[in-house]
């Protein structure tokens, strides 16, 4: 096979993969024939999204605001957290437990509390985005600062370097790649927060607008509202994947490009 | 050039330096090592493995202190990590991020007072950082990154980032460990011409009798954990040497003298009974 084939291939398979599945769906629609309010068939899906497109999308701009700023502030405190925990063993040894802690609490049961301390819509949203999206980030940052070699930070101590000066040179360039890598994992999570806190408590937001299609047992504008949000969200990564690859290009070299020689 | 300065005029003056790891019950890594350098001079350490070589590198450059004794660098006492030296080690630990020129520009970036003038005299500074890295026959891969570097083109590299801020001590720890033969012999007659060129202090801590052989003004023979120097030898063949250099007869009975000593403080840990040894 030819590099220029094998280069189309992975080009279409994602769309072959997608058009298989659907196919799959309808496919089980013809042979099992269920229920429309059980499983209704992508031809329905897609026309209640039709039908309905202008307030879903209404609706999945809620939730993609809600996600996005929840996410700019898990940016935002996960890498200066992971700044802090990466550079300081008394810092890690600390914060880490907690940490843990905080993220096995199941964010499904943050929302009330959250809700008690900032109302109800969009505050809880946000704030929800954030805990969920802000860990990974955290986390990876904090494990890139932590693989710096030790003979690479002696060599600038031996210079009369100071930690900070290590932290820029070194530190935050080395963690750069894993920052990127934990945002493709945080900006889905952050998706996962944001219509968490919409399906419990809020009047807006494609979580919202799901919990009340269920109440009427309109399944094919669940269907809608599901492949809406799974679209921001493959979306969302996209960018970050995108950015990662235009920023950190060194990380993830090609082999073929290795020149020899004495 | 005096061999073996004594306390005043010497560069690197270490007397009674003893290192333990941790407290009291920790690890001796070393114990009342004595030894002086000339400034100037190119020493070379060698012993059996685990004798404490890396430990010195990191007391002489101030990156730890000592438990005992005394470390005098450049006339003062180390109390904190120097500023004068430049390092580099067996893995050329070259920042993947940066392009060649790049990571050799890294020490201006930090040490004064290029640190203040890099950027309004970025010109002369790549003129500097290029002409050395020709110096070491890597003209024309300024631009490329180190994983396109061959594991010989990445060593040149470190020894020029070692260099760039022109410390008056470099120290190489082990740097041509993990380069094939060829490779190594054709970076010793490098480092020997960069060394002749500039004439820093240079410490060379190795397990390759030849290298140290081919390189050093003065070895110094260590003993195993803990390690103290047990026996300094001057290498008289003349400047610049050469491959044929290590054919002489008095290169090799220089390296089979100190393999033999080496053997021996090997033996001397090995067997616990000392009878035998002794009359030596």
């Amino acid at each position: 096979m030819t590099s220029q084939k094998q280069y189309l291939l992975e080009r279409a398979a994602p769309w072959v993969v997608m058009a298989g599945l659907v196919l799959l769906w309808e496919l089980s629609i013809l042979i099992f024939n269920p229920k429309p309010f059980i499983l209704p068939s992508p031809a329905m899906v897609y026309h209640s999204f039709m039908d309905y497109r202008e307030p879903i999308m209404a609706h999945a701009m809620f939730t993609l605001t809600n996600t996005l700023i929840g996410f700019a502030i898990g940016i935002l405190v996960g890498g200066l957290f992971g700044m802090l925990i990466g550079s300081s063993r008394i810092v890690y040894a600390g914060f880490y437990p907690l940490l843990i802690g905080i993220n096995s609490v199941p964010k499904a049961a943050v929302v009330p509390l959250l809700v008690i301390w900032l109302g109800i819509g969009q505050p809880p949203a946000i704030a929800t985005a954030f805990l969920l999206s802000f860990f990974p980030i955290a986390v990876n940052v904090a494990a890139g600062l932590a693989t710096v070699e030790p003979e690479l930070e002696d060599v600038l101590r031996s210079l009369g370097a100071s930690k900070l000066d290590i932290l820029i040179k070194i530190g935050l360039p080395r963690s750069l790649p894993y920052f990127f890598a934990s945002l493709k994992v945080a900006v889905t999570l952050a998706f996962v927060g944001a219509v968490i806190s919409e399906t419990l408590a809020s009047n807006d937001g494609i979580g919202y607008m799901m919990l009340q299609a269920a109440s009427q047992f309109r399944t094919s504008l669940m269907f809608a509202g599901l492949i809406v949000i799974a679209s921001m969200g493959i979306g969302t990564y996209l960018i970050c994947a995108l950015i990662e690859k235009r920023m950190t290009g060194w990380a993830t070299r090609k082999q073929s490009v290795v020149t020899g020689g004495g | 050039m005096p061999h073996s300065p004594s306390g005043e005029n010497a560069f690197v003056d270490l007397s009674g330096v003893s290192l333990r790891y941790g407290e009291t019950n920790g690890t001796l890594a070393l114990s009342g090592v004595d030894l002086s350098i000339g400034k100037g001079q190119f020493a070379a350490i060698v012993g059996p493995s685990g004798c404490g070589k890396s430990s010195f590198m990191k007391l002489v450059t101030g990156l730890c202190p000592a438990t005992e004794g005394s470390i005098r660098v450049a006339g003062a006492p180390v109390t904190g990590p120097l500023k004068i030296t430049g390092m580099a080690f067996q893995n050329p630990t070259l920042l993947p991020w940066r392009d060649t020129l790049g990571n050799v520009m890294l020490p201006l970036e930090i040490v004064q007072p290029h640190r203040s003038r890099l950027s309004s005299e970025r010109a002369q500074y790549e003129a500097r950082a290029r002409q050395l890295l020709a110096t070491v026959g890597l003209e024309g891969f300024e631009s490329k990154q180190p994983w396109m570097l061959s594991g010989g083109m990445q060593q040149r590299t470190s020894l020029c980032r070692a260099l760039i801020h022109d410390p008056q001590l470099l120290m190489l720890d082990e740097p041509f460990a993990a380069l094939d033969a060829f490779t190594r012999e054709e970076l010793w007659a490098v480092l020997q011409d960069l060394w002749m060129l500039k004439r820093f202090t240079c410490i060379l801590v190795t397990h390759d009798l030849r290298e140290a052989a081919y390189l050093a003004d003065t070895i110094f023979v260590m003993s195993a954990r803990p390690g103290r120097v047990i026996s300094t030898h001057h290498v008289d063949i003349p400047r610049p040497r050469t491959l044929e250099s290590t054919f002489d007869p008095r290169f090799n009975e220089i390296v089979q003298q100190i393999r033999a000593e080496i053997a021996q403080v090997r033996n001397e840990t090995r067997v616990s009974v000392p009878v035998a040894q002794g009359v030596a």
